[in-house]
């Protein structure tokens, strides 16, 4: 869409952010609450002279959006937990082959089929331990339809930077619910684009592939694989070689957890001066949140509000400073208690109390006010 | 390596130079796969020789098993290997991505049939540009000689004293599906195999060829009639090598034609396999289909 403000869904902003950002296949399986950002872009893409498959299940979406990475494309597929589940091995795969690509969860509420249509934020920890191995994963959780669009960017942006799967940890609230987007001009918005090959191996000429993203049909005569391998692609299962290859993908994510912070993007604070408690929240449970620390505010309460834009790499040093001198921390999300966990080992000397909500509704701010209060 | 007192050892070279990538190879002795890969890179040397194919422009994708590891690593091109089941949905967003690209998915019985036969039907079905060789051991190698779904009625594998499901007819499914060139031979075809291959390869559309091929280290067993009715001579000669009396067990009947009848029949087990070219049709492709809706 052209650039200019729109009164839209969060499915269709994440969608229009995927093509903003250069996105052009899109692999993906009907699935509520992520059908929005599926319809949307099997309209658009071929507009854009771009690809939109339906494939014959989660698996193989995540399967194609893989292989259309290696062939040159910028790749997304979204979906919701069931999808997510079947999506995770080869999730993992493209972890360990180090593949740009965009994953969208619009998180509902499970587990199984539990409540198709209805919001939940239990795949949290899914994004960050749901595939077999080591991972070291960047979700992001927008929470307004504006951040459907930004974070879809910043997640391309990221993966091509840093060679990576992305996720965009989003929930059923935030992809139905219809707010104002501002679509910027291009250009308007940094757009990172594939870096071509440059490093060979001084001595034997081979390719390293590391940030540079080399693609299929060019002579590469490529080696790509999900078996543990050398640099060069060749499989090798010797401990030095896997360790690491392991130990740079946790390096990656640690640097990319720099760059987030530098671009704003791990953690929004608001009210934190001389804040005795804060509540700490993320994606759509962070909206009854923040409106439940206005409410206290008003009445004198002196209540801060932390905002976690990204879930991974879990912003603990930025959160520790943020929370140094505070009594009580509240972290407020839809599941039993899984950030809260996260939030408790950088919790320094605060009292840290989860504020959890399941059954596929969003928290009321009068609920969470009462449990402050209590 | 033993080339230099091979009689072939010249034409080896030739091959292993331009397109094999120099590592020790890690199939057992007697496999099917090493003929495979020989066919395989004879076919597309051919091609290239013949200017109807780039090296550049091949991407070679396979999923997990032995079969899989015919051209990762070995062919010197672009090769994606993948999970276990799940290179033609890993080969179908490459393909269409770029579809320049000659892809070609080697996979297993159990890749390609048991864990990966959804992606195979519905890439028959939408007539996606590429090519499959699926090799067919008739069980899983790699894991150790557990039951396939190709696995013959009744024989024992490491996880039934008496198999007992019937196998699937791939050639049938991939026809039922939709696959618009399919084509099987066994691995004592080499002649027909890479002229399949070479056909298979240029075909506008999906291409399914099965490969029934020897796995001496967990199928021998299978071929024990075969066995049985060689002389004493051959017995003893092929002790030491299964590889090389289930080749000729897999050389079955020639009939003589192809293309709605076999060209060749092959027992086994009380069941007849027929070989040959089934169908080559020109057909509407998915990368076609998908560009009309840019218009
Ligand atoms: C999801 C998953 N399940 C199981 C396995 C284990 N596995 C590896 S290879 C294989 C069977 C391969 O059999 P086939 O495709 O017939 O190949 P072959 O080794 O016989 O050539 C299995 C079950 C795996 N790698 N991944
Ligand atoms: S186990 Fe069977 S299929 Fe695998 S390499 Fe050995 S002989 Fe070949
Ligand atoms: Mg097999």
């Amino acid at each position: 869409m052209r650039p200019g403000v729109y009164f839209v869904d969060g499915g269709i902003a994440c969608a229009e952010g995927a093509l903003y950002a250069g996105c052009r296949f899109f692999a993906g399986y009907p699935i509520t609450p992520a059908t929005s950002i599926v319809e949307w872009m099997a309209e658009r893409l071929p507009q854009e002279q771009g690809y939109y498959v339906q494939m014959e299940d989660e698996i193989a979406s995540m399967a194609a959006i893989i292989g259309a990475s290696w062939a040159g494309g910028k790749a997304m597929t979204a979906t919701s937990g069931p999808g997510f589940s079947l999506m995770q091995e080869n999730l993992g795969y493209a972890y360990l082959t180090e593949t740009p690509l965009v994953v969208v969860d619009a998180q509902r509420s499970g587990p199984s089929t539990g409540q198709a249509t209805m919001p939940g934020q239990q795949d949290v920890m899914q994004a960050r331990y749901g595939t077999h191995g080591d991972i070291a994963p960047i979700a992001f959780a927008p929470w307004s339809v504006q951040e459907m669009f930004d974070f879809t960017v910043h997640a391309f942006n990221y993966s091509e930077q840093f060679r990576t799967p992305v996720l965009v940890m989003a929930d059923g609230e935030v992809s139905y619910m219809r707010e104002p987007l501002q679509i910027p001009k291009q250009g308007a918005l940094p757009i990172t684009n594939r870096r071509s090959l440059t490093s060979k191996h001084p001595r034997t000429g081979e390719i390293f592939l590391r940030y540079e993203m080399p693609k299929f049909g060019d002579g590469h005569d490529l080696l790509v694989t999900g078996s543990a391998h050398r640099p060069t692609g060749v499989r090798d299962y010797s401990p030095r070689y896997h360790r690491a290859t392991i130990h740079w993908l946790f390096e990656k994510q640690k640097e990319a957890g720099k760059a987030l912070h530098q671009e704003g993007l791990d953690v929004e604070s608001r009210h934190l001066d001389h804040a005795e408690a804060v509540i700490v929240s993320f994606g759509a449970a962070a909206r009854p949140s923040y409106q439940a620390v206005l409410a206290a505010r008003k009445t004198g309460e002196s209540i801060g509000f932390v905002r976690l834009k990204t879930l991974w790499p879990f912003p603990e040093e930025q959160l520790a400073r943020l929370f140094k001198d505070l009594k009580r921390i509240f972290v407020v999300e839809m599941n039993m208690g899984m950030m809260v966990r996260e939030i408790e080992r950088v919790g320094c000397e605060a009292q840290v109390i989860g504020i959890p909500k399941v059954g596929g509704e969003i928290h009321r701010s009068s609920e969470i006010l009462q449990q402050i209060r209590g | 390596m033993s080339q230099q007192t091979n009689p072939l050892g010249k034409q080896q070279e030739y091959y292993r130079k331009r397109y094999l990538r120099n590592l020790p190879t890690a199939f057992c002795t007697g496999c099917g796969n090493g003929s495979i890969l020989g066919s395989f890179v004879r076919a597309v040397d051919a091609l290239i020789v013949e200017k109807k194919l780039r090296k550049r422009d091949i991407l070679c994708v396979s999923g997990i098993g032995c079969s899989a590891w015919i051209p990762s690593p070995y062919f010197k091109g672009d090769t994606l290997h993948t999970t276990h089941g799940r290179a033609i949905a890993f080969a179908t967003g490459a393909k269409i991505m770029n579809p320049k690209l000659n892809v070609v998915v080697f996979t297993g019985d159990g890749d390609g049939a048991a864990i990966g036969g959804n992606h195979l039907i519905h890439a028959a079905r939408r007539n996606i540009p590429m090519t499959v060789f699926l090799v067919n051991n008739m069980i899983y190698g790699m894991t150790g000689g557990q039951s396939a779904p190709t696995t013959p009625l009744h024989v024992r594998s490491t996880t039934y004293q008496r198999h007992p499901e019937p196998p699937f007819d791939l050639c049938r499914l991939a026809l039922g599906a939709g696959a618009s060139y399919v084509a099987r031979w066994t691995t004592f075809h080499v002649d027909d195999i890479i002229a399949s291959m070479k056909e298979a390869l240029l075909h506008p559309g999906f291409a399914f060829v099965e490969i029934i091929s020897q796995c001496p280290t967990y199928a021998a067993r299978f071929f024990n009639e075969y066995k049985d009715a060689l002389t004493p001579k051959e017995q003893e000669q092929f002790q030491r090598s299964p590889g090389a009396w289930m080749l000729k067990a897999l050389k079955g009947k020639r009939t003589g034609k192809e293309l709605d009848h076999p060209r060749y029949e092959l027992t086994l087990k009380d069941r007849t396999i027929e070989l040959g070219v089934f169908i080559r049709e020109e057909r509407i492709t998915l990368t076609e289909t998908l560009q009309a809706l840019w218009k």
